[in-house]
């Protein structure tokens, strides 16, 4: 038997997070201390959040640039009720509420006035964050309850592991079942795959989307929270830009841009990958701006590299062949 | 300019793997100038792959390919066309906003100066069809233009680049008998211009009729090659599936019960008028008619997936709710569409994760899926059928397009329905596996489910049918027996019934 290396997209992201995580740690003096993987994992909560709705919605050929507006439209009304006087938990849940409105008004538009999602959603992503912009203005919120911004920050007992990091586990766990072994989960590649088929296959296209995007606002109302508590911090403009890391993870990950393929676990790979990398620059002293370019190389990287891969197989056949 | 019967092109020993999996391990072929030449084999027996090669598409693995003197140039489209040899496929690609004409000399328009030479190029486009004993104007639209008129447009536009061996996968598939018909005028023309034709199709009796040669494949490999005067339909058979086939269409007698689907004039402008017919359970009604004469349109009105204007759908005397697959499939009825590769597959997903798509019921533990019930059931389906593949989880694209077929039918039969609707549900399928799906869909009736069929090929109609409707222009045109239905009876219908019936 010959055992054969198979060149797939899966294996190399995984390849390439070892390799980050070699040159990151040789390069630097604490990349692999417990502080700073621990660092890596909350600082890559809300993206990870995010990315397990977003996964779904590419696969099934959307997307939504608008995630991290609606975690900052969440935030701003956390804050803004919490500052008014609401009980924390109201505060909470209207936050979570919020991002799962939006994500139905973004599914709605792309579905029901079947705008695309691309417009639609560049267009909320204007639209939730000038709502913010309304409601809070430049005001900062950062009045919390200790418990609240406590969590997420700390770590389980002397452990470098963040309190947030099993519910993320259980989350991936959760989402990569609903994903893989689920009728939902079949039936949302199976859209990215053929729409056409998926009706005759009896799927309800449409309403599936919409609650792919429901579902999807709601996640980020959740990373909504968790990024007020972490960063003790209501404001307007919380997450600018997340969204490109955020899709960027997905694409890493393998999931592809055109719809029907995708893993969890990939993805994962992608959101730990993006998050190391960015851990890495940070340790490095390396400014923002940079740090911005890296994300439009990986962003860049991830979609170029699978169609890089198929060509390079489609060459090493034609070789082998002609031998 | 080839002489009849010269030595065209020959392949010896020619072999090609898939991975693991090999299509061809060995196979030969000889064509001769002026010859149209049958290649048959079961379904994955390599037909397909055979002709991929020659069309540039793949390079094999091992063997001799000469064209003539020469040796052939392998993997490449474009030296495949330049060494004389076309493809026309069955799904032909035209522009359909260009005219016949400039469809014919995309690309190599004839100029006059620095001005393309549009008068010259619908001379030529014209004289071609002419030759091809089909004379379409030049001057009108590709949209519009019926499939087998496509056809013939991709053959003028073979002739226009001096190809001599024309390749054909399955030509006949999507056509309807009458167009066959003018296919087959194509083909002679094309060999009384000494031109050699290498043609692949399931349906046995069109290749007897039209051939000088039979190529017969087998699991990747040459089993003959003959005259067809040396050869016959009982042989062929034999030598395809390893085995005597008795009976094509195993009809039973079944017990015909009460009226399971009933449509009353149902009208979409568009395509359909006033379509009224009833299914009982345990009956077979096939709907016959051209290709384009509004059969699909009709099953997929009353599966739900395109609206009707007016008219209604009943399945056991209630209402069914119009535009809705999910209420049809909560009626148990299914449809299986015409067309695979867009309709009834996911390609790239695997044989497994297609098989079960529609039988998530019959997979799911308490929360998830089963896997091992879903790897059961596609072995189920596998053995029922004879699906040929390598693995389970290999995506159906990599499949032959018999086994494709088979797939999209396995999918529809798993759910067990009362109401089976098929279109076209033999397209594509080896002789052998043609009688296995008929002795299904008969089955299903014995069962008491109803059954509406759609097909193009007459015998399939005629021998499985206990009731046939014939439409023509979206008229339904006649309604016959079984013991009433005849061959000339269901065409002159079909052709020239009057829609007022
Ligand atoms: N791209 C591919 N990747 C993997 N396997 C392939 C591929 N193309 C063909 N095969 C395999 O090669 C074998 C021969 O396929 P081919 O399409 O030539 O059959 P065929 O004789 O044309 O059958 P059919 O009558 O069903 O069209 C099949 O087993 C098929 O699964
Ligand atoms: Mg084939």
């Amino acid at each position: 038997m010959k055992l054969k290396l198979r060149l797939t997209w899966d294996t190399s992201i995984l390849a390439l997070l070892v390799t980050v995580w070699i040159a990151a740690s040789l390069t630097t003096d604490n990349f692999l201390s417990s502080i700073n993987v621990s660092q890596i994992f909350s600082n890559t909560s809300e993206i990870t959040i995010m990315a397990f709705g977003v996964i779904f919605l590419i696969i099934t050929g959307e997307i939504d640039l608008s995630v991290a507006s609606i975690l900052a439209l969440g935030s701003s009304m956390l804050g803004w009720s919490y500052a008014h006087g609401a009980p924390i938990w109201l505060a909470i849940l209207i936050c979570i509420a919020v991002g799962t409105l939006c994500g139905f008004i973004n599914g709605f538009l792309v579905t029901k006035v079947r705008l695309g999602s691309l417009a639609v959603t560049i267009g909320t992503l204007a639209l939730y964050r000038g709502i913010a912009n309304g409601i809070l203005g430049t005001n900062t919120i950062n009045e919390f309850p200790d418990f609240w911004t406590g969590f997420g920050f700390d770590t389980i007992g002397t452990s470098f592991i963040p309190q947030s990091l099993p519910i993320i586990i259980l989350f991936g766990i959760g989402f990569g079942l609903l994903l893989h072994n689920t009728p939902f989960g079949r039936r949302t590649l199976a859209i990215g795959q053929s729409p056409e088929a998926a009706r005759f296959a009896g799927i309800n296209v449409i309403k599936h989307k919409i609650i792919v995007f429901t579902f999807t606002g709601f996640m980020s109302g959740i990373a909504g929270v968790i990024y007020t508590f972490r960063f003790s911090t209501a404001q307007a403009d919380n997450g600018i830009g997340l969204e490109l890391l955020v899709i960027s993870a997905c694409l890493l990950g393998g999931v592809s841009i055109f719809g029907g393929i995708g893993t969890m676990w990939g993805v994962i790979a992608g959101v730990l990958l993006a998050g190391s990398v960015e851990s890495w620059l940070t340790l490095r002293e390396i400014n923002a701006q940079w740090r911005t370019i890296v994300t439009g190389i990986l962003l860049l990287t991830s979609v170029a590299a699978p169609v890089l891969i198929n060509k390079a197989k489609a060459a090493k056949a034609r070789a082998e062949n002609k031998s | 300019m080839a002489q009849k019967g010269d030595l065209l092109l020959q392949m010896k020993g020619v072999q090609k793997r898939f991975g693991g999996a090999i299509a061809l391990r060995g196979t030969d072929l000889s064509i001769r100038a002026g010859e149209i030449h049958a290649l048959l084999g079961e379904n994955g027996a390599g037909k397909s792959t055979m002709l991929k090669i020659l069309a540039g598409v793949h390079v094999n693995d091992g063997g001799i390919i000469s064209l003539g003197d020469k040796t052939f140039i392998t993997g490449s489209p474009e030296a495949a066309i330049a060494q004389g040899i076309a493809v026309i496929y069955q799904e032909p690609s035209l522009f359909l906003d260009l005219t016949l004409a400039e469809n014919v000399f995309i690309g190599r328009q004839p100029m006059k100066g620095v001005a393309i030479d549009w008068a010259q190029a619908q001379v030529e486009a014209a004289r071609l069809f002419a030759e091809l004993g089909v004379p379409l104007d030049p001057k009108r639209q590709a949209r519009g233009l019926s499939i087998a008129d496509q056809q013939v447009v991709e053959i003028a536009k073979a002739l226009s680049m001096n190809a001599n061996i024309i390749l054909m996968d399955e030509p006949t598939a999507a056509l309807s008998a009458s167009e066959v018909e003018r296919l087959m005028t194509v083909m002679k023309s094309l060999k009384a211009a000494n031109k050699a034709v290498i043609f692949v199709s399931h349906r046995l009796d069109e290749v007897f009729m039209i051939s000088d040669y039979i190529t017969v494949m087998r699991d990747g490999a040459t089993v003959s090659e003959n005259p067809v005067s040396e050869t016959d339909l009982q042989k062929v058979i034999k030598e395809m599936v390893g085995r005597e086939l008795t009976e094509l269409f195993p009809k039973t007698e079944n017990k015909i019960g009460g009226v399971a689907l009933e449509i009353n004039n149902l009208t979409n402008p568009a395509y359909f008028h006033n379509i009224s017919f009833t299914v009982r359970h345990g009956e077979i009604v096939a709907l016959a008619g051209l290709v384009g004469s509004g059969r699909s349109e009709v099953a997929r009105a009353i599966f739900g997936i395109d609206k009707y204007t007016t008219g209604s759908v009943k399945v056991n005397g209630k209402d069914l709710a119009k535009g809705s697959p999910v209420a049809a499939m909560a009626e148990k009825i299914a449809l299986v569409p015409e067309d695979r590769r867009q309709q009834g597959l996911f390609m790239i997903a695997g044989v497994n994760r297609n098989i079960s798509m529609e039988s998530f019921d019959r997979i799911k533990g308490k929360l998830f899926l089963n896997f091992k019930k879903e790897r059961a059931l596609t072995e189920i389906w596998r053995e029922k059928l004879s699906i040929k593949y390598e693995a389970q989880s290999n995506p159906v694209e990599s499949l032959s397009g018999g086994n494709q077929q088979k797939t999209v039918l396995a999918k529809w039969l798993a759910t067990n329905p009362d109401i089976l609707i098929v279109d076209e549900p033999t397209r594509g399928i080896d002789v052998g596996t043609k009688a296995e799906v008929h002795k299904l869909i008969n089955a299903a009736a014995g069962e008491g489910k109803a059954v509406l069929m759609i097909s193009s090929e007459l015998p399939e109609v005629l021998g499985m049918a206990d009731r046939i409707i014939v439409m023509r222009e979206g008229h339904k045109v006649a309604e016959l027996s079984r013991t009433e239905a005849t061959q000339e009876k269901v065409i002159a219908a079909a052709t020239t019934g009057s829609k007022g019936a």
